[in-house]
């Protein structure tokens, strides 16, 4: 296996067309989910770049979400503009806020960063109850589907025979900027930036030793994680069609970060699994129980968290790397156990 | 000037709360270098068993609270010995995200044992209150600032003068040294540990005291009370009273004061005040206000 055909290509061009295929076989429940999945993989791999590969611990996920969201609903539903306008826009004024909080962070490091983001959320949530022209207030807003000039996700579209409808044409347009958003984070590890960012978290002062502006990375860290994350919130807000201002909470934060710790850190699967995990795992389980509670007292919603809370731990303690350690754990040892087998060819090793 | 000592009295109430939450967080932090974001979880733990044992199983309330307690503190206990202890020597995240773990976990399966709904946390007191002079104030809050200050007196004497008291100060000063004069690490993190649970349950019990309920929401004071900590600085314990008893009084002045002097900051804006004073005090002072500045090395 050489050149263009390498195992990893053929993988990834099968895992594509899967990918591609997927809303003409799941039902309506599915593909929901795994648009949120989609959705919630964007923001995932934004805090990764922070927390996985700057390593700056973050609770404040959620405010960055939520400006993506309002940003998406202000250009978008109340001024009437194309998506094409109010997605980059979430990026963009949601690092730019990163971008206004990031220096706090320059000063406090571990914990204190973890309990100040913290605080971001509350602040966050006062501010967003506060200003009802932009958010609606306590009683939440409504948002809007995306709309390119004429053409709105609402009514769906026939292309070549094939119908798409809002969840299919959401379904696609999330993977297309999850793809983007790969793209993105994937070259920038391999930069300057990106390099700088392993870093300071492998060591701060050795970092700044070595001629690492820390300042500045850690703030452009803060710009990616926030931008990605808008552009998370702008299409949670538009699939979602409503939201209240308590929505951006703690638990919505942490889910991002259980995202990340059980896909993996700093790696460029992980938060994609991770998230196909934290949304995926309610879902089977509310599918499982339908409407009655499991095992008589719990609900759906609980026994994932109680799942995933335990997952946590497991894999903090066990594997670091998350799934795509395990992943890779077992490839190796695919590969160990062939390379021991004798080769016909050259008559053993 | 009757309203402001009400205030004050109801400011100092909720401060000695936020003094006995920050306390918890103080003691697992000297002791072991971890933040315990599921300390939230554990006060509504014994507050719950406190007032299920009260209230349903007819208990006597100092027992119930005695039960709780010791609950909470082996529940706190299983978690350091049974999680904690092997990820020692990791990185803050990893220890962190293992309190968030806990803090997951409990959130979602308290509810489901003991409901959602609000429930009185089965003190003698209710809502009987006092009078003196034109100033009124109710039982539970002269009680929960006794209870904060003999825990506060209580833990200090043990902190001070007791040879286990004298391990965990060595063990937060320097754990290889104090595990190289013969200092049991392992016994000084478990009994922070169940000492933090003790002081979680006292905490949740007041916290659920008249007017508010025990429910899953007093999760939420602990997240109030890192601003205490942080003010205080988050290895002192002087600092996480002192810190805790300014945020419980400017919490309610704001309350108080706020909608009648600056509506412009918003309806409910008490409820940010801690986290507002956090930050303008982390952003002039990063270790807190007692706190010491750790040495850092390559």
């Amino acid at each position: 296996m050489s050149g263009l055909l390498t195992t990893r290509r053929v993988v990834l061009a099968v895992a594509l067309v899967v990918v591609l295929l997927l809303p003409f076989v799941v039902g309506l429940y599915w593909l929901s989910t795994l648009v949120f999945v989609l959705i919630a993989a964007i923001g995932a791999l934004g805090l990764d770049v922070l927390t996985g590969r700057t390593g700056q611990i973050s609770l404040g996920h959620a405010f960055f979400l939520a400006i993506g969201a309002y940003v998406g609903g202000w250009i978008g539903a109340d001024l009437h503009l194309t998506a094409a306008l109010w997605i980059p826009a979430a990026a963009v004024i949601a690092g730019v806020v990163g971008g206004i909080v990031g220096p706090t962070a320059l000063r406090l490091r571990g914990l204190y960063l973890a309990i100040v983001t913290l605080g971001l959320i509350y602040i966050g949530q006062h501010i967003f109850v506060n200003v009802p022209a932009l958010t609606g207030g306590p009683g939440g807003r409504a948002f809007i589907d995306p709309a390119f000039g004429g053409f709105s996700f609402t009514n769906g579209v026939t292309i070549l025979g094939l119908s798409f409808d809002r969840n299919g044409l959401f379904y696609y347009l999330a993977l297309l900027l999850l793809i983007l958003a790969m793209l993105f984070v994937h070259n920038l590890g391999r930069t300057h930036a990106g390099r700088s960012m392993y870093a300071v978290r492998d060591g701060e002062l050795a970092a700044a030793v070595l001629g690492v502006n820390v300042a500045r990375t850690k703030v452009s860290a803060f710009v990616i994680s926030s931008a990605l994350a808008g552009v998370a919130g702008a299409m949670y807000g538009s699939y979602l069609t409503f939201a209240v201002p308590t929505d951006w909470n703690l638990a919505l934060s942490i889910e991002y970060v259980v995202m990340i710790v059980v896909g993996g850190m700093a790696t460029l699967w992980g938060p994609v699994l991770g998230a196909l995990f934290v949304i995926g795992l309610p879902a089977l389980l509310q599918q499982v129980s339908g409407s009655s509670p499991l095992f008589g007292v719990l609900q759906p919603a609980d026994a994932a968290a109680i799942v995933y809370g335990v997952m946590l731990i497991v894999f903090l303690l066990l594997e670091p790397r998350g799934v795509v350690g395990v992943v890779e754990r077992i490839t190796r040892l695919f590969q160990r156990n062939r390379q021991l087998q004798p080769d016909p060819a050259h008559g053993g090793p | 000037m009757t309203t402001f000592i009400e205030l004050l009295v109801a400011g100092l109430a909720l401060g000695g709360v936020y003094a006995l939450i920050a306390l918890g967080f103080t003691i697992v932090f000297r002791a072991s270098r971890v933040i315990n974001f599921a300390q939230g979880q554990l006060l509504v733990l014994g507050a719950f068993l406190t007032s299920w044992l009260a209230i349903d199983g007819h208990v006597p309330f100092w027992f119930a609270f005695l039960i709780g307690a010791a609950g909470t503190a082996l529940l706190a206990l299983v978690f350091q010995v049974g999680v904690l202890r092997f990820a020692l020597g990791r990185p803050d995240f990893t220890i962190v995200m293992l309190t968030l773990g806990l803090a997951t976990i409990l959130q979602a399966v308290l509810p489901s044992i003991f409901g959602s709904t609000g429930r009185g946390n089965g003190d003698p007191w209710g809502s009987s209150s006092v009078q003196l002079g034109q100033v009124a104030f109710t039982w539970v809050q002269v009680w929960t600032v006794v209870a904060a200050l003999v825990v506060l007196v209580a833990f200090w004497l043990f902190n001070q003068r007791s040879r286990y008291g004298l391990a965990m100060r060595s063990a937060a000063a320097d754990p290889e040294a104090a595990l190289a004069v013969g200092i049991p690490l392992r016994r000084v993190y478990a009994t922070a540990w169940a000492l933090a649970g003790v002081v979680a349950c006292i905490g949740g019990v007041f916290l659920g005291g008249y007017p508010n309920s025990v429910d899953p929401t007093l999760a939420n004071a602990a997240l109030l009370a890192f601003p205490a900590i942080i003010l205080g600085g988050i290895d002192s314990t002087t600092g996480a009273v002192v810190g805790g008893f300014v945020i419980g009084v400017v919490e309610e002045l704001t309350a108080g004061y706020q909608p009648q002097y600056a509506s412009w900051l918003g309806t409910n804006f008490y409820l940010v005040t801690p986290y507002v004073v956090m930050i303008l005090v982390l952003l002039l002072r990063p270790y807190g206000l007692f706190g010491s500045r750790p040495a850092e090395r390559l």
